[in-house]
């Protein structure tokens, strides 16, 4: 490990997003906030939505919002660095070993992920106000669960950026984050699913699934939720296996 | 501390396409691989027992057609492509097992551009500096100045997607020679340069040579390769072909001089009547009724071979004259130019 070179490539990052920020802030907070005006305010004002629901759906766009963050961080920047113009190279060329070019990538999709999620929390609260009642009075269980998260997402987004062609973008977003999305217990809890038995044990390889449901056991633990142990295991399952699918691909596009 | 090079029985067999990695090389042989009840998988030898050595303070040439395996070399001596057996080394380290240390003592020029897009011109040579842990003020001098001996400066701060592929060449450059390495890979440096860019790389190459470093340079370019190295390796098929200085390789050509003769048809009794032409070393037909005519002079045989031609009834129909060059000594060895 190359200390300096890991943090040159961060500051690298940096300066790209720091480029790039109205582009990210729409791409990143745009459908969220969307979802937040049409479920929470006009489904719950027009009365087709309990008023609590509200504080239901927050932790859900929360964990939506930082996954697809990761995911899009992590993912497309990959995509692109190696197809064509191969604009990796002159970092895989740098003085340490070439796993941690892809290291450093999840670390900075964790920490745009994280910024996300903490960023949707007030800008969800001031849209839907009154009547959220979250409660962070486990605000260490919240921290590990939202760093787990985003941890999830930018592994998940170097597992898929190193296995999808350019050319299969689009799938990528229809058989894979669109499914995991719907499935994911954003809007829903996961109790929901009880009447559909065979969806409702389906739905738990999806690992959006503990994501919404571990931030909804901490932010809003009023409401049925997965045990936080699930949670635990779970996410910390998915993001070993997901990085190390992702590093395995991330060797076998870097050196041929 | 000055680095040489040193390859042995390099060899490289692609199952799929080589990848950009590697550059287009590599193309030449197809094997089929029996895979059970699946379709045969071509198998591509891009590098079939290649050892060379380059020493420390040199700039040396890998000479060869497209395909020949100049750039997967390239890419084993830098990392980037494994290679399938031998062994390559950087000065002392293998640069398979101590892949950072090698990294630390090269430059590289891939053979087509892949700056970063994000960036604009200076950052990605401060940035590149930074990956290599120059202090924020060796960064910013040296940008400057190799923005400046590049010509760059006046576009230093714009986004390089808008550049020019000659552009994008110099700075692809300019980066190699950012953390002032010892050896520096060029792989066919100066294609879509223009003449006048073309010299200015090959003075910045020789001063950087001049400063200790070692070179290693992939062309097809018989004056680059003539005009820049002091010895170099003519490469086909993942083998070199032959090595030493521009002067050894051409006097090694049978009598220097190369005519290439086409007639209306095929003649023994011509061909032997040829050879026996004083000054003349050596005869070979060639496809479509062609003869390669090696001999110590070009011009002053024509007279006498337009008169073998005309008493054995033959037609000449077309006669091409090459001085003295790499490009005869190609294709002595593997009867092809090096266009081909």
């Amino acid at each position: 490990m190359n200390l300096k070179a890991f943090l040159a490539m961060l500051a690298r990052d940096a300066r790209v997003a720091r480029r790039n920020i109205v582009a990210i802030l729409f791409q990143t907070f745009l459908q969220p906030l969307m979802f937040v005006i049409i479920f929470g305010r006009v489904m719950v004002g027009s009365g087709y939505m309990p008023a609590n629901y509200k504080s239901l759906l927050l932790p859900g766009i929360m964990a939506l919002c930082m996954v697809g963050t990761g995911i899009w961080a992590v993912a497309m920047p990959l995509i692109g660095e190696f197809q064509f113009t191969r604009e990796i190279e002159d970092r895989l060329l740098a003085p340490m070993d070439i796993s941690w070019v892809a290291i450093e990538k999840v670390v900075a999709g964790t920490l745009q992920a994280l910024v996300a999620g903490l960023m949707v929390i007030p800008a969800a609260w001031l849209l839907l106000r009154p009547g959220v009642d979250l409660t962070l009075h486990r605000p260490v269980l919240f921290a590990a669960v939202a760093f787990l998260v985003a941890l999830f997402s930018a592994c998940g987004g170097l597992a898929l950026g190193c296995s999808i062609e350019q050319t299969h973008i689009g799938l990528m977003f229809s058989l894979v984050v669109a499914p995991m999305i719907f499935f994911g217990c954003t809007y829903y809890p996961w109790s929901a699913l009880d009447k559909f038995p065979i969806m409702q044990k389906a739905v738990l390889v999806n690992p959006l699934v503990y994501a919404s449901e571990g931030l909804r056991a901490t932010l809003v633990p009023q409401f049925p939720h997965l045990s936080l142990l699930a949670v635990f295991v779970a996410l910390v399952g998915f993001n070993a296996l997901l990085l190390f699918v992702g590093l395995r691909q991330f060797q076998k596009k870097s050196v041929s | 501390m000055p680095a040489g090079i040193r390859t042995s029985e390099l060899r490289k067999v692609y199952n799929t396409a080589p990848p950009l990695a590697a550059g287009s090389g590599g193309a030449f042989s197809f094997a089929a691989k029996r895979g059970k009840g699946k379709q045969p998988k071509p198998e591509v030898v891009a590098l079939n027992g290649m050892s060379l050595e380059v020493r420390s303070g040199e700039i040396f040439c890998l000479l060869g057609p497209n395909g020949a395996g100049k750039s997967t070399t390239v890419g084993i001596l830098t990392t980037r492509v494994r290679p399938t057996s031998g062994q390559a080394w950087i000065g002392d380290h293998d640069v398979w097992k101590e892949q950072t240390a090698v990294k630390r003592l090269i430059g590289v020029v891939a053979q087509r551009p892949n700056l970063d897009f994000s960036l604009t011109a200076r950052e990605i040579l401060i940035f590149h500096g930074a990956y290599f842990g120059l202090s924020s003020q060796e960064r910013s001098s040296r940008s400057a100045s190799l923005l400046e001996r590049f010509k760059l400066t006046d576009r230093a701060d714009q986004l390089v997607r808008g550049f020019s592929g000659g552009m994008m060449q110099r700075l692809s450059i300019a980066r190699a020679m950012m953390h002032d390495p010892q050896v520096l890979f060029l792989d066919e440096p100066s294609s879509g340069l223009d003449p006048q860019t073309r010299l200015l790389l090959w003075e910045i190459i020789r001063e950087y040579n001049q400063s200790g470093k070692t070179v290693l340079l992939t062309t097809h370019n018989m004056e680059e390769a003539d005009a820049l190295c002091q010895r170099l390796a003519i490469v086909d098929h993942g083998k070199i072909i032959a090595l030493g200085t521009p002067q050894e390789l051409k006097s090694s050509v049978p009598g220097g001089y190369l005519l290439r003769l086409r007639f209306g048809q095929q003649s023994t009794e011509l061909l032997q009547r040829m050879q026996a032409l004083a000054g003349v070393r050596e005869v070979r037909a060639t496809e479509n009724n062609g003869m390669d005519v090696y001999a110590d002079r070009g011009g002053p045989l024509i007279g006498e071979i337009a008169n073998l031609a005309l008493a054995a009834s033959v037609e000449l129909c077309d006669v091409h004259i090459s001085e003295p060059s790499l490009e005869n000594l190609f294709l002595h060895h593997t009867g092809r130019s090096l266009r081909e």
